[in-house]
């Protein structure tokens, strides 16, 4: 966690400096408080001197005065350390996460990084916000002793006798809380998990009648989280009065050593009431700080969690320095070999093909054969073990990232659109496409016909994940962000699911006619729709089964064979 | 602080980065309640279970806060006494140093006439009481032990009894607000399975689990504390006005003046606080909206190359989001300082206003001491209940939400003579069904169709033409607008619904497996099946050959995500369910876009068996399930636009020709 704020404090290192500062004057002036009510009795009240009162006063006037501006300034420059902290830390998270590989992406999950970038990044800025007591309350408290000793070292066992019991106490409760606090979050896990469940199954349940079952298993979920809660709440109940009893017997203990004192004229009558309102200071201090140190472990493992996302590496490297070749020569897979990270087995093993410009290539095979790992090594979201892969010519890894992906259109399995209109979102494809080229694009994505239905037309607004569209209406504008492009390659990663075959098959032959010199690379599961491709890679198991037109695979691959015929019937093929 | 310490690791309020910004519980003032007074009620309503056990945590609070507030007079008196002592001893030392020796048959008052003009003369009125007290027969005046050590005594009784109330208000507030909670959650948990689908529908999981969590956490919370913080700061306000009354007018007056000063600042800056908190919110909301979606549709970016651009626009709301940020974090903050600042005025003027006046002995000095701690428990509960009313909005906002749920308008009862089909053939009519999602959107406007035993319905149409609607009617998940359904002749609104659904075996595309082992999900069709039904069940649905190869077997937990299963193995499972459950009526879903091909296989040859011998509506998807099909339902937008057998309907040259044309033929000559 320090690794992280000393990171990126910044420039804020010297505002929290300074407020470190700031803090420290309160906390001493706060501590004199005491000394110049000492001093009123002493010189003011016993002998009956009232100048002396109202001079005391107004030097305490001051005193408050010093107190309140220190902390409004501390707080003001802890406000702005902690959200520039949050505000740094967000943003290398955002970076690193953007400029992340595919691969680190998947090693955290999207609804992770997600809670690390927002909600991790809260606690650390709250952790900032509460260090402005951790660091007042220990300059109170060790101010406050060193100040009642100096009053009356005569009365300083009792600090150490009551410090003492206080801390045991203090100590022995939070360390039956912690443990308490986190069980009760495991079971509103549970809880949660369990509701969950319910919710999305709640068509099966009732399906199935289990209703009363179900509603079973949320009780014995509730009642074991009610439990564990009550016994949080209980060992808190007993905390505050504990305490408070503690505080208040101290008081009471000083009275009657100190009336002892004060007869035997070892202290005076000012020095008892100094002490103890030190004393008071210097418990109230440790109460607070014992308490937010609670928070320090919360911060920590948010800490973790952020600097594990910061410290991982991208594995892809792009050093790429040539100048990339315009030849429309098309993509050749060379022996390629390649396994995740730490895998056993590689999921892609001797691949070889050769993808022409103008041409359809196909690629069929089982979930978990491997398909969408294969295309997606040609943007370089995965780099390969062994073999080669060259675009144009050129192995990928020679030219830079950036001109590498500016060759390829593709449009991924999930049709990911962002919040924006129709025209940005395809627009996304190509940032200075003309008005014509996106209706060009939408109208060979068939997409055409729908945005003109709506009420908006290209500058209908999509709402964030494109909610308010079909799953195919969806699909098309990612193919449309694609075509408006104008790419070397094309990738359909399984890209006409959603549509159905009518759309599907006007779709596909508008992209025929329109796309002519450029690769076309489909990862499809209907056999319907690659049947004609120029060339078909039946992929099994991470190696490729057979490579030609669908006749001689039908005829000759088994794998091919069998995917087809689970699709369609024998009779239809007869 | 107990406030924030006693909540730890609380998950945040809908959606990342919900509603804790900084400052957390203090000044959050953005949510409301749209009726308060009302969800107050009833939320109180709640509590007339544990009547006893509340009049108990009242009674406790009373006397825990009156004890703690009665203690510092009572120890005014042994600080007094002390002072008293401390001031005989000088005068009678000066006594002493002026007349040689002091006679013990004396008053103070004779001796104070003894004393030369120079020691009377600057005496002061609290010296010369003090001297009037002195009793000389016993010469040089000492500490009254007895009577400080029975203060002490008293005081230690006070504070312990005090201590003890208080732990027992918490213990059983405790329990009232764990037990309330707890019959919270039951109640909306019994209410959720009451409620139509059609809620589903409108509510998003993340929204309905949010209110089962967070929002009854919320009301727990504000039980826990806030309620007995009430009570108590009431109580306190009380009790201190008068003992503080009861030492001294002026000083009281003194007190009560700032008052006004520190409510006029609080609502200030309260009020300055609840705009930044918005825009704070608000920036948080778009931040994680803009992580959210950048984060989803990363391989996308960096496809497009449009890292950078998305940096930009994060950089925007960034900045936004910090300046929003430390604005609210500073305004709130202000409040402790400007309101201590006002104390520590007050606390000064009483040190000096009371110093005057126990020099003119109208007042103790233990008395400016318990004062100086009056004056400060006065003005904390006046903040404190200016907090709770935050809070109290934020609870009431929860609680309503909650509340919303349970006002929800259940599903139609079950029929009260109602029928039970003993021995279900199948027998299936829509006659004249009339149904649509909301009133003023009729999708189906009048279904006619007859099902016999046994006979296999396929429904066909392009993707979101709402073929699970018909699933949907059949099961009961909603209820129609217009006409009947029937099984067997008998409406299916004259069986209870439980009867209903268990004629029905489904598997469905979106296969929903829980949180347990492959043995209980399997089990989950039938309530207290054996082992081996459960095991030839999955022999029949193929189920058995792959479980055997894991190494737990049928004991296997198939974890939250199932992501121990592959797809076509959990739909393989759930016909397994089904093959169990051995339904009179079989509805089947064949979508299969992502399940290898030799499990699609097997999972055709299980579903195949399945059908046989039970009326199946099938969700098709294959060309020979569609043609072999006893009847053929077309739907388009919602609405079965055409009915009837492969033959007939190629025959009517419709939207099922249009649509088998397209998908099938001309290709199927050249698939081979």
């Amino acid at each position: 966690m320090i690794k992280l704020l000393k990171n990126n404090l910044g420039k804020y290192k010297w505002l929290g400096l300074l407020a470190i500062v700031f803090i420290s004057i309160q906390a001493i002036s706060e501590l004199l408080l005491p000394s110049k009510m000492q001093e009123i009795i002493e010189k003011g009240i016993t002998p009956g001197d009232v100048g002396m009162i109202i001079s005391t006063g107004i030097d305490m006037l001051i005193i408050s005065a010093v107190i309140s501006l220190c902390a409004v300034c501390a707080s003001l420059l802890i406000s702005i350390t902690s959200s520039g902290v949050a505000s740094n830390v967000r943003r290398a998270i955002f970076v690193k996460v953007t400029n992340s590989s595919n691969n680190q992406i998947g090693k955290f999950g999207t609804a992770s990084l997600i809670t690390r970038t927002t909600n991790d990044v809260s606690q650390i800025q709250q952790l900032v916000v509460q260090s402005r007591f951790l660091f007042f309350t220990p300059i109170m408290g060790i101010g406050a002793i060193i100040m009642a000793v100096i009053k009356a070292k005569e009365l300083s066992w009792i600090i150490a006798i009551v410090g003492v019991f206080l801390a045991i106490t203090v100590v022995i409760i939070i360390s039956f809380a912690t443990p308490l606090f986190k069980l009760q979050q495991l079971k509103l896990d549970k809880l949660n998990l369990v509701l969950r469940e319910s919710l999305t199954g709640v068509r099966v349940i009732r399906a199935f009648n289990r209703t009363k079952q179900d509603q079973k298993v949320f009780e014995d979920a509730n009642l074991d989280l009610t439990q564990t809660s009550l016994k949080v709440a209980r060992i808190m109940a007993v905390m505050m009065p504990v305490v408070m009893i503690i505080m208040n017997f101290t008081t009471i203990l000083i009275y009657w050593v100190g009336s002892n004192y004060i007869n035997d004229s070892i202290i005076s009558m000012g020095q008892m009431v100094a002490f103890i309102q030190y004393v008071m200071h210097v418990m109230i201090s440790l109460m607070f700080f014992s308490m937010i140190l609670t928070f320090i472990p919360r911060a920590t493992v948010s800490a973790e969690r952020i600097n594990g996302v910061l410290d991982s590496t991208n594995e892809i490297v792009d050093n790429g320095s040539q100048d990339s070749e315009k030849l429309l020569s098309g993509i050749e897979f060379k022996n390629v070999t390649f396994r995740f990270q730490g895998a056993e087995q590689p999921v892609l093993k001797n691949i070889s093909f050769k993808a022409n410009p103008g041409e359809t290539t196909a690629i069929i095979g089982s979930t978990g054969s491997g398909k969408t790992t294969l295309i997606d090594l040609i943007p370089r979201f995965h780099d390969i073990e062994s073999g080669e892969i060259l675009i144009d010519g050129q192995n990928i890894n020679d030219i830079s990232i950036k001109d590498l992906r500016a060759k390829i259109g593709l449009v991924p399995q999930s049709a990911v659109l962002f919040s924006g209109t129709v025209a940005e979102n395809i627009k996304y494809g190509k940032e200075d496409a003309t008005q014509e080229e996106i209706e060009q694009a939408a109208k060979t994505s068939m997409a055409y016909d729908f945005i003109m239905r709506k009420p908006g037309g290209f500058s209908e607004t999509i709402s964030q994940g494109g909610s308010n569209l079909s799953g195919g209406q969806k699909q098309r504008l990612s193919i449309a962000r694609a075509l408006v492009r104008k790419p070397e390659v094309y990738i359909f990663d399984d890209s006409f699911s959603a549509l159905d075959f009518k759309t599907d098959a006007k779709l596909r032959a508008a992209l025929k006619s329109e796309i002519t010199d450029a690769v076309m690379l489909i990862v499809a599961q209907r056999v319907s729709t690659i049947m004609n491709a120029e060339q078909i890679i039946v992929l099994s198991d991470g190696e490729i089964a057979g490579i030609g037109k669908h006749k001689d695979l039908y005829e000759h691959c088994e794998v091919y064979k069998e995917i087809v015929l689970s699709q369609h019937s024998e009779e239809e093929i007869a | 602080m107990t406030n924030q310490s006693n909540r730890p690791n609380q998950p945040p309020r809908r959606g990342p980065m919900g509603g804790h910004g900084p400052g957390g519980h203090m000044m959050q003032g953005g949510e409301k309640a749209k009726n308060f007074s009302v969800t107050i009620k009833r939320l109180l309503a709640y509590l007339k279970a544990v009547k006893i056990a509340l009049l108990l945590v009242l009674a406790a609070t009373i006397v825990s806060t009156i004890f703690s507030t009665v203690s510092p007079k009572i120890l005014a008196n042994a600080a007094n006494s002390i002072q008293t002592t401390i001031m005989q001893r000088s005068i009678y030392e000066e006594i002493e140093k002026n007349l040689g020796s002091v006679p013990t048959n004396i008053t103070g008052e004779q001796i104070y006439s003894m004393l030369p003009e120079s020691i009377t003369s600057g005496l002061a009125e609290n010296m010369k009481e003090a001297l009037f007290k002195v009793d000389f027969s016993k010469g040089k005046p000492g500490m009254d032990f007895d009577y400080i050590g029975g203060i002490l005594l008293l005081c230690l009784a006070l504070y312990a009894f005090s201590g003890i109330f208080g732990f027992v208000q918490s213990f059983v507030m405790a329990k009232i607000a764990q037990k309330t909670v707890y019959n919270m959650r039951n109640d909306v948990d019994v209410k959720l399975n009451r409620l139509p689908m059609k809620y589903f529908d409108t509510y998003t999981h993340g929204e309905i689990l949010s209110r089962v969590t967070n929002d009854i956490d919320n009301v727990s919370n504000t039980l826990q504390q806030s309620l007995t913080q009430v009570i108590s700061a009431v109580v306190t306000i009380i009790s201190v006005t008068i003992m503080m009354l009861s030492i001294s007018l002026i000083l009281t007056l003194i007190t009560i003046c700032t008052l006004p000063l520190i409510i006029i600042i609080t609502m200030f800056v309260a009020k300055r606080s609840k705009k930044q908190f918005k825009a704070n919110q608000q920036e948080l909301g778009n931040i994680s909206g803009h992580v959210e979606e950048m984060y989803t549709g990363h391989k996308i970016i960096s496809a497009y190359s449009h890292e950078n651009i998305s940096i930009e626009a994060f950089d925007d709301i960034n900045v936004k989001l910090y300046n929003a940020g430390w604005k609210s974090q500073f305004i709130s903050g202000l409040i402790m300082p400007l309101t201590n600042f006002l104390n520590n005025l007050g606390y000064l003027l009483i040190c000096a206003v009371g110093g005057v006046l126990a020099i003119n002995a109208k007042i103790g000095l233990g008395d400016i001491i318990a004062f100086t701690q009056y004056s400060r428990q006065f003005t904390q509960p006046i903040v404190q209940i200016a907090n709770i009313i935050n809070v109290l909005q934020s609870t009431a906002a929860s609680a309503e939400r909650v509340f919303e749920i349970l006002d929800e308008t259940e599903e139609v009862s079950d029929s009260k003579n109602s029928i039970e089909l003993t021995n279900p053939h199948g027998a299936v009519s829509f006659e004249h069904v009339k149904f649509g999602y909301s009133d003023d959107k009729i999708l189906i406007k009048d279904l006619n169709v007859e099902v016999k035993p046994g006979q296999t319905v396929a429904i066909v149409g392009p993707t979101g033409a709402g073929k699970t609607t018909l699933v949907n009617l059949l099961m009961r998940f909603y209820e129609l607008i217009g006409g009947n359904i029937k099984i067997d002749g008998v409406n299916i609104t004259d069986i209870t619904r439980s009867d209903l659904r268990s004629l029905f075996g489904m598997v469905l595309q979106d296969t929903w497996l829980f949180n347990g082992t492959i043995h209980d999900n399997i089990g989950y069709g039938k309530d207290g099946s054996t082992q081996e039904q459960i095991i030839s069940a999955s022999k029949t649905s193929y189920v058995d050959r792959f479980v055997r190869t894991l190494s737990e077997g049928y004991d296997t937990v198939i974890n939250e995500e199932a992501s121990n299963l592959s797809q076509g193995q959990k739909q393989l499972l759930t016909i397994a369910r089904a093959v169990l459950a051995d339904p009179a009526i079989l509805i089947l879903d064949e979508a299969t876009s992502s399940v290898d091909t030799r499990t699609e296989v097997l999972i055709q040859k299980a579903m195949n068996k399945l059908m046989v011998g039970r009326t199946s509506f099938v969700i098709a998807h294959r060309l020979s399930t569609i043609r072999n099909a006893d009847l053929i339902l077309v739907m388009n937008h919602g609405d079965i636009i055409e009915h009837g057998t492969h033959t007939s309907l190629m025959e009517q040259n419709g939207f099922y020709a249009d649509l088998y044309n397209s998908q099938f033929a001309g290709k199927s000559d050249n698939i081979a």
